[in-house]
């Protein structure tokens, strides 16, 4: 399906997608041993990406990997199309694979994200592909890989509870915002990579196919559909997500994260959509929030 | 009212553009060429192409001038593409004690068979700042002498001989040479796969952990055993032919530390070996290597482990600068819906320290007041 582009050969010419199929061929070996075995952190042979480590090199191999001519893809970051590392990595993959591509989350195959889930609900034949910079949920526990490894081959995650334990002790409450960890299937404990813990519930049984890259540290991990992903607790202090006190400024919606948007430097905030294509298309279905603006191209989207 | 940003996509061309033409410069100046770099920049060249792993001058050249000079960026110019080069195989060892040198040194014999050659060194040279270089000062051709075909015996072979120093570590030629590149990182790693990795490590990172042993965090006692400059034959061996083929030669340097060791129950006191092999012209970074290299061996030779020079894991999965620079700068990239979780909950928690504080502080006045 992915053969070398021959007619564009010429003297500094990359294969579809940017990666070689022999490197391909080995992430998605990785890829597969990943869904065979849910939330286990399966090493593989990470490349030098044209990007930098850290700026989503783990994502872009997966999706280099996976995506075919036919594949529409979306790339998000903080929960935006049009943040500029999304900006980016759509752009390297619109020029590498020529690929279609799209900010409408229903319309993707293939959603590359970083720190945030989508708001509406994915779909059976989508990919969520994250991209993952310290793939290790102990690694602030122990920062040494060949005792992690033994701690999840013997499935020995006292340590894990030992600090959720000590945050209440401390805190009151499990001051764990963000990357908060996750039981996989009843057997691995995972980092979700650092969405906010408000996503967690998203990635319990989801249709989708949730695929996790981490390129500086060589790992990839996964979850395949309909799978158990359950937010470690204790019994007496539940796994809740945040809540937000008002709805977003500019499209009204409720249960769905926010970004707080400073307006002036007299303490003026408002909180917004994280997600611009859940924002942008509920405006565009008429909804309007306390501060919506009006400009040209709002009308013009909803007319159409 | 409030109307949401959007522009990613143009700021970014623009950068780019603006970036094109600050790394051009004065346009009235003429544009550096990729001769002049790799001839007159060659060690900076030398850099690039060991840190990132790549022996081609012209495209390191090419790199160093896209990175405005900025050598980690084009240390990682030059391993992007590399990565998407097709692995032939690898060759056979090569042989540095056939090497055709241009400097050989050693710091532990007055003289030895090959004399000491100084070669083109900046040791010795007075770090005076030189006028004449703003210009473009005809030169004096430098001294050449006669290839007298003296062979020139590796130091760790004389010290060899005698059973003074460890042999070079047998290696089970049956077991396949590690490739980092295709591989990833496993703890304990074998020597093979470490030496590649310091090999493409960043000089500043092993210089300092080099500099760290010297002063008592894991000594070693070491010795400038030799270090050697020069060209080596490449071969490759050719399944179909069943010989191996030059197909090219590599300029390298080489150091060999000779340190104490006291010995052990199993063996006799003598020396030690740290080792260091770089692409071109890099001596501070093969002198770092081979420190860099003795230390981790503390494990295999029974030494204990107290400084972070021998600690394996620390060392070796931090000593890369790509994968450094790129993980620490990544902090720029947006991180508000995090942030956004972190404020909300530092704000639930301050509300709850001084509501807190409120009513301790209202039981303190009743209390006060029932005693009064």
């Amino acid at each position: 399906m992915n053969a070398p582009d021959t007619q564009t050969q010429n003297l500094a010419s990359y294969n579809f997608a940017y990666l070689d199929e022999q490197t391909k061929r080995m992430i998605r070996r990785a890829i597969l041993k990943g869904i065979a075995i849910p939330g286990y952190q399966v090493p593989f042979a990470s490349r030098e990406m044209p990007m930098p480590y850290g700026w989503g090199t783990g994502g872009v191999q997966v999706t280099a990997a996976i995506i075919g001519r036919d594949d529409v893809l979306k790339v998000i970051d903080q929960g935006a199309d049009d943040t500029t590392n999304a900006v980016s990595i759509r752009a390297f993959f619109a020029k590498t694979a020529g690929v279609a591509t799209t900010t409408s989350t229903p319309d993707a195959s293939i959603i590359q994200t970083r720190h945030r889930i989508p708001e509406t609900p994915l779909h059976a034949g989508q990919v969520l592909v994250y991209q993952v910079p310290i793939p290790e949920p102990l690694r602030f526990l122990e920062p040494r890989e060949t005792e992690t490894r033994k701690m999840h081959a013997l499935e020995e995650y006292g340590l894990m509870h030992v600090k959720l334990y000590e945050d209440i002790a401390r805190n009151g409450r499990i001051a764990t915002t963000y990357a908060y960890p996750v039981k996989v299937e009843g057997r691995y404990v995972m980092d979700p990579s650092p969405t906010p813990k408000f996503d967690n519930p998203k990635m319990h049984q989801s249709e989708a196919l949730q695929l996790f890259g981490a390129g500086r540290e060589k790992r990839i991990y996964a979850i395949p559909p309909h799978t158990d992903v359950v937010s470690l607790d204790f019994e007496d202090h539940p796994f809740e997500i945040q809540h937000f006190d008002q709805p977003c400024a500019l499209c009204g919606g409720e249960q769905v994260y926010l970004d707080e948007v400073v307006l002036d430097d007299h303490g003026g905030r408002m909180f917004v959509c994280s997600d611009t294509h859940h924002c942008e298309s509920r405006r565009a279905d008429g909804h309007r929030g306390a501060l919506l603006g009006d400009e040209p191209g709002q009308d013009k989207e909803a007319m159409a | 009212m409030y109307v949401a940003v959007k522009g990613g996509e143009a700021a970014i061309a623009n950068a780019h553009r603006l970036l094109a033409a600050r790394r051009r410069g004065d346009a009235q100046v003429p544009g550096l060429t990729l001769e002049q770099i790799a001839g007159q920049l060659s060690l900076a060249v030398d850099r690039v192409m060991g840190e990132g792993s790549l022996y081609d001058p012209e495209l390191a050249a090419l790199a160093i001038k896209q990175a405005r000079g900025d050598l980690i960026e084009a240390v990682f110019l030059l391993r992007a593409y590399r990565t998407t080069l097709p692995r032939f195989g690898h060759s056979e060892p090569i042989d540095t004690g056939e090497m055709i040198v241009e400097r050989r040194i050693s710091a532990i014999y007055k003289d030895l068979p090959g004399g000491q050659l100084l070669g083109p060194t900046f040791d010795y040279t007075h770090r005076l700042l030189d006028p004449a270089l703003a210009g473009d000062a005809p030169l004096e051709a430098p001294e050449t002498g006669v290839d007298t075909g003296e062979k020139v015996t590796r130091v760790s072979d004389i010290l060899g001989d005698e059973g003074l120093i460890e042999d070079d570590p047998v290696t089970d030629s049956k077991r396949p040479v590690a490739d980092i590149t295709r591989t990833p990182m496993e703890f304990p790693m074998q020597r093979d796969a470490r030496l590649q990795t310091l090999a493409r490590g960043d000089e500043g990172f092993l210089l300092a952990l080099a500099y760290s042993t010297q002063r008592g965090y894991a000594r070693s006692h070491p010795f400038a055993g030799e270090i050697r400059i020069g060209e080596v034959d490449v071969e490759v061996m050719i399944p179909e032919l069943g010989f191996a083929v030059v197909i090219g030669r590599v300029k390298l340097t080489e150091c060999q530390m000779v340190n104490q060791f006291q010995g052990s129950a199993k063996t006799p006191p003598q020396f030690t070996r740290g080792y260091g092999l770089v692409f071109g012209q890099a001596e501070r970074k093969a002198m770092a290597m081979s420190l860099c290299d003795r230390a981790l061996r503390a494990a295999e030779l029974g030494e204990d482990i107290t400084a972070p020079a021998q600690d394996e894991e620390f060392v070796l999965s931090h000593c890369d600068n790509v994968q450094s620079t790129g993980f620490v700068e990544h902090l720029k990239l947006p991180h508000y819906v995090d942030f956004q979780a972190e404020l909300d909950l530092v704000r639930r928690m301050r509300a709850e320290h001084f509501a807190s504080a409120a009513k301790a502080d209202d039981e303190t006045d009743v209390a006060k007041e029932a005693a009064e």
